[in-house]
C-alpha cells in the first residue's frame, strides 16, 4: 500500500502510516493526543498524568527543593544510558545534591520531525526505568515537534520537586575549612562513552556511561546523621568544574590530591589517546561530598554500601584560602592550580 | 606537541605495507592504527601511536636499559668519597 | 599503562632531581624544543623538582603556536565558502587569525569538522563526493607523514573533491635560528623526542659541533625529562657538546626510513613564516609537483602575506625563550585561556596556556604558609 502524501507547507497532514514523528505531533490536535496516548502516558502511568489537566496538583509539606534542566545530548543513546535516563536522572540528582529526597518530576519533549516513533518510544520507556528505580512520579508534561534539522533528534527537559530532608543547609556557604571531599567513585566514564559512541573518533571500548541516580547515597548520609555541608554532582566539566564553582560560591581553597582521584585504567587510557585531562570530562552518575573532617571515615561506609558509590574515597580537602582557588597536588609532589577550561574540550594532537 | 600514546598490537590486517593496519589496545581502549611505518611490527609488539599512526615500535630492551640507568645514577651517588 | 606509568614514578623523580642537584657545579640554562615537553614540566611541576640555578627555557615547538596568522585566516575563509568541509585537529579551532577563529566560523554556519586523523578527512572526503574536503595540515615532522600519507592514499583512491592547506614546519631551522641569534642564553637542548622518532637525530649532529652545545633526544613523561636534563648538564659539567639519545626506546638515529620516504615523495621544502619569529629558509614543507592538485592553495587561492601586529602580546619572546609567561604584564589579567591576547595563550600546547592552567596568577601553594 503506497502511503499517502500530501504537500501542505502549513498544515502537514499526517500520513496513514506513521512511522516517524511529524510536525502534526507537536500540533496539539488528534495526532499529539494520538502519541501521547499510545506512547507517552501509558508507558509513564501515572494516575497524575493521566487526569490529563492542565498541570499536576500535588500536596507537599515543608521546604521544597525545585530545579530544572536540558539535555541535548548526541547521540540520543550511548552505552550506559541514554537521553531518557540522563534526563530523569539528572533532575534527580540536582535535587538530591540540595538535600532534598526526590518526588515529582516534568518531562518536556521538544523532538524533531522525522524522528523514528520506535526511538521515542525506547526513550520514553528508559525515563520510565530511570524514573522508578529513582523513587519519582513523572506527573505532567510537554511536546513540541520541530522541523527536520532543528533538534538533534531530540531535546529534553525535567523539572522536578524534592521535600528537604537535611537538617541543616547543605551548600557552599557551609562549607568549613578541614572538611573532607569526597568523590563518590571514579570520573569521566560519561564523557568517554559518549565520545566513543559519536562517529569520527571510531574507538572500541568496554567504558559505560555511569549515569545513575545519587539519591540513594545522599538520603542515607543524611539519615545516619553525617555531618554533610555541601553536595555537588559532576556533569559537564567534570571534577574540575564541580571544585571552582563550589571554591568560589563558598570563597574557600580546596586542594585535591591526584594520586587520591580514581579514574579507571581504560578512561585514563581514552583520555591518553585524545589529549583529555580526566579532571574535565563529564560523569553523569558521581558526586562531591563535603563533610566535616571528623566524619570522613563514617560517610566513606555509608557510601560504600551503596552500588554507585562503591568506590567512594577521600580526594581532597577545604582550605581557608586564597579564595576561589582550587589545587592539585601532583603525582610528583608540586602543587598545581586547577581551573575550569574555557569552552568544549576539543581532542588534540599536540 | 607531537602527542604520541604507547599502546600494544592485538591483531594486523592488510598485505600493502602502506595500507596495513593494526588493532591496537591502549589501556583497555581498543582503536584501528594504521602500520604504514611500522612494516616490521605485528601482533604483541608495542607502538608508539600519533594521530593514528604507529610512528616507532617501542624497543623493549632500550626500556629495560632506561631503568638500568637510573640505577647507576643512584649507584654513582652512594659511592664514597664522591662530590654530593 | 605501560610505557607511561612508570615513567612518572615519584621516587624515582626525587632519585634523578638530587642527582642533577649532585651535578650542578654552577648555573647552567637548557631549552626543551618541544610544547609537549614544555607541558609535562609544567604540568608535573619538575622545574621545582630542580636545583635553583638550573634554569628552563620554553622553545618554539608548539606547532600550533608558530602557524602564520595568514594561514589560520586561509582556512577560515575556505571553512566559509559554500559546499566545503574543512577538516582540522582539535589544536587548531581556537587559535585566533585576524578576525576570529575556526570555531567562530562554524558557529556562524561553516562545516568545520574535527577528526583525530588525517585519514578520517580522506574518509569524509570519500564519502561524500559532492563536497570540497579540505585537510588542515598543520604540525612538525611528528606529523608530517601521517599527512603525506593520507594525501597519498587520496591519489591513489582518485579522489577529486580532497585537499590540504599545508602549513607544516621543521625544527632543525628554529633551533639554528635560536642559536645563532645574538644575545642567546641557551647552553643544552632536550631535543624533541617525537620528531627525531621520524627524523632521527643525525641532522643534529652538525649543530651541536658548530654552536658547542649538548643536544639530548628527550622523551614526554617525567622520568625521561629529567633523565635527559641529567644527561644534558652532565655533559656541560664535563665540557662535552654531543647528540645523546635519551629516548633511546622510540628514536634511532636513523629515524622512521617508511614515514621520511613518504613526506619525501609527497612534500618538497620551501621556506615558512613562523608565527613570532619570522621566515626561515628551508623550513617548511609544501606539497611536491605530482601531489599539486591536492594543493588548497591552488584550488582556493594561495595564503596572502601578512604582518604580525604582535599589540601587547610577547608571544614572540616566550616561543623564543627569551621570556616567561609571568614576565608579561597582561599575563592572567588581560590576556587569558578565554580572551587570549595571542596564540602561545590560546593553543594547548602553549607556554602560556599551560602556565595559566597549571600554575594561574601566581599565588602561594596552601600549606607554604605553615
Amino acid at each position: 500500500m503506497t502511503p499517502l502524501r500530501t504537500f501542505d507547507l502549513t498544515c502537514p497532514v499526517p500520513s496513514a502510516l506513521e512511522e516517524t514523528v511529524q510536525l502534526a505531533h507537536g500540533g496539539g490536535g488528534r495526532a499529539m493526543k494520538r502519541l501521547l496516548d499510545t506512547i507517552v502516558r501509558p508507558t509513564f502511568s501515572d494516575p497524575e498524568l493521566d487526569r490529563c489537566h492542565d498541570g499536576a496538583v500535588l500536596e507537599i509539606d515543608g521546604p521544597l527543593a525545585f530545579t530544572t534542566d536540558s539535555y541535548v545530548v548526541r547521540p540520543l543513546f550511548f552505552p550506559g544510558g541514554d537521553i531518557g535516563s540522563l534526563a530523569i536522572n539528572g533532575t534527580v540528582n540536582d535535587l538530591a545534591m540540595c538535600g532534598a529526597r526526590p518526588l515529582y518530576l516534568s518531562v518536556a519533549l521538544i523532538l524533531e520531525e522525522g524522528l523514528p516513533l520506535d526511538t521515542l518510544r525506547r526513550i520514553v520507556v528508559s525515563m520510565r526505568e530511570a524514573a522508578v528505580a529513582a523513587g519519582v512520579r513523572l506527573v505532567t508534561g510537554d511536546t513540541k515537534v520541530v522541523d527536520h534539522g532543528k533538534a538533534d533528534g531530540m531535546f529534553v527537559n525535567t523539572a522536578g520537586v524534592g521535600r528537604i530532608v537535611a537538617p541543616a543547609p547543605i551548600g557552599p556557604s557551609s562549607l568549613r575549612p578541614g572538611d573532607a571531599v569526597i568523590a563518590s567513585g571514579d570520573i569521566g566514564r560519561h564523557g568517554i562513552a559518549v565520545m566513543a559512541a559519536r562517529e569520527g573518533l571510531r574507538f572500541e571500548t568496554a567504558i559505560e556511561s555511569d549515569c545513575a541516580a545519587l539519591a540513594g547515597p545522599v538520603l542515607a548520609l543524611i539519615e545516619r546523621g553525617v555531618a554533610v555541608h555541601c553536595l555537588r554532582d559532576l556533569t559537564r566539566g567534570g571534577l574540575a568544574s564541580a571544585s571552582v564553582e563550589i571554591a568560589e560560591s563558598s570563597r574557600s581553597a580546596i586542594v585535591l590530591d591526584e594520586a587520591a582521584i580514581p579514574v579507571r585504567e581504560d578512561v585514563a587510557a581514552a583520555c591518553e589517546l585524545l589529549g583529555l585531562d580526566p579532571l574535565h570530562v563529564a560523569s553523569e552518575g558521581r558526586f562531591l561530598a563535603f563533610v566535616a573532617a571528623g566524619d570522613a571515615e563514617r560517610a566513606l561506609e555509608v557510601l560504600r554500601d551503596h552500588p554507585v558509590s562503591r568506590g567512594a574515597v577521600v580526594v581532597g580537602r577545604v582550605e581557608a584560602g586564597p579564595a576561589g582557588r582550587v589545587f592539585l597536588r601532583g603525582l610528583l609532589g608540586a602543587t598545581r592550580t586547577v581551573d575550569m577550561l574555557s569552552g568544549e574540550q576539543l581532542p588534540r594532537i599536540c | 606537541m607531537c602527542l604520541a600514546v604507547p599502546g600494544r598490537v592485538l591483531s594486523v590486517r592488510g598485505d600493502d605495507p602502506l595500507m596495513r593496519v593494526g588493532r591496537v589496545d591502549f589501556g583497555g581502549v581498543v582503536k584501528e592504527i594504521s602500520l604504514a611505518f611500522v612494516p616490521e611490527a605485528c601482533a604483541g609488539d608495542h607502538v608508539l601511536v600519533h594521530v593514528g599512526f604507529a610512528i616507532a615500535k617501542i624497543d623493549e630492551a632500550e626500556a629495560a636499559r632506561f631503568f638500568e640507568r637510573l640505577r647507576e645514577i643512584d649507584e654513582l651517588r652512594e659511592q664514597p668519597g664522591r662530590r654530593t | 599503562m605501560r610505557f607511561r606509568d612508570e615513567y612518572r614514578d615519584a621516587t624515582a623523580a626525587r632519585r634523578l632531581a638530587d642527582a642533577i642537584s649532585g651535578l650542578c657545579t654552577r648555573p647552567w640554562t637548557l631549552m626543551e624544543v618541544c610544547g609537549g615537553q614544555t607541558h609535562a614540566i609544567v604540568r608535573f611541576g619538575i622545574d621545582e623538582l630542580l636545583p635553583p640555578g638550573l634554569t628552563l627555557l620554553h622553545g618554539p615547538g608548539c606547532p600550533v603556536c608558530v602557524t602564520p596568522v595568514e594561514h589560520i585566516d586561509k582556512a577560515i575563509e575556505i571553512a566559509c565558502r559554500p559546499n566545503v568541509t574543512l577538516c582540522s585537529f582539535g589544536d587548531m579551532l581556537r587559535v585566533p587569525g585576524t578576525k576570529g577563529d575556526l570555531l567562530l566560523a562554524r558557529s556562524q554556519g561553516a562545516d568545520v569538522r574535527v577528526v583525530y586523523s588525517p585519514l578520517d578527512a580522506v574518509a569524509i572526503a570519500g564519502a561524500t563526493p559532492s563536497r570540497e574536503v579540505v585537510f588542515f595540515a598543520v604540525g612538525f615532522e611528528t606529523t608530517a607523514p601521517t599527512t603525506a600519507l593520507a594525501v597519498w592514499q587520496a591519489k591513489e583512491a582518485g579522489l577529486a573533491n580532497f585537499s590540504m592547506l599545508v602549513s607544516h614546519v621543521l625544527v632543525p631551522p628554529a633551533m639554528h635560528a635560536l642559536l645563532s641569534a645574538p644575545g642567546n642564553r641557551v647552553q643544552g637542548f632536550l631535543a624533541a623526542g617525537h620528531v627525531c622518532t621520524v627524523m632521527g637525530f643525525r641532522e643534529y649532529e652538525a649543530m651541536a659541533a658548530r654552536y658547542r652545545v649538548p643536544i639530548v633526544v628527550t622523551g614526554f613523561e617525567p622520568l625521561d625529562i629529567l633523565e635527559g636534563i641529567h644527561m644534558c648538564v652532565a655533559q656541560l659539567e664535563r665540557g662535552r657538546a654531543v647528540v645523546e639519545n635519551q629516548y633511546s626506546r622510540s628514536v634511532r638515529r636513523d629515524g622512521n626510513g617508511p614515514a621520511q620516504a613518504i613526506m619525501r615523495a609527497v612534500f618538497r621544502v620551501i621556506p615558512r613564516r613562523w608565527r613570532g619569529i619570522g621566515e626561515l629558509a628551508d623550513s617548511g614543507l609544501g606539497l611536491a609537483e605530482a601531489y599539486g592538485d591536492f594543493d588548497a592553495e591552488r584550488r582556493f587561492g594561495t595564503v596572502a602575506g601578512s604582518e604580525d601586529v604582535p599589540g601587547e602580546c610577547i608571544g614572540a619572546l616566550v616561543l623564543r625563550g627569551e621570556r616567561k609567561p609571568p614576565d608579561c604584564p597582561a599575563f592572567a589579567t588581560r590576556c587569558t585561556p578565554d580572551r587570549p591576547l595571542g596564540v602561545t595563550m590560546v593553543s594547548s600546547e602553549g607556554a602560556c596556556a599551560a602556565y595559566h592552567r597549571y600554575r594561574g596568577v601566581r599565588a602561594p601553594s596552601p600549606g607554604a604558609r605553615a
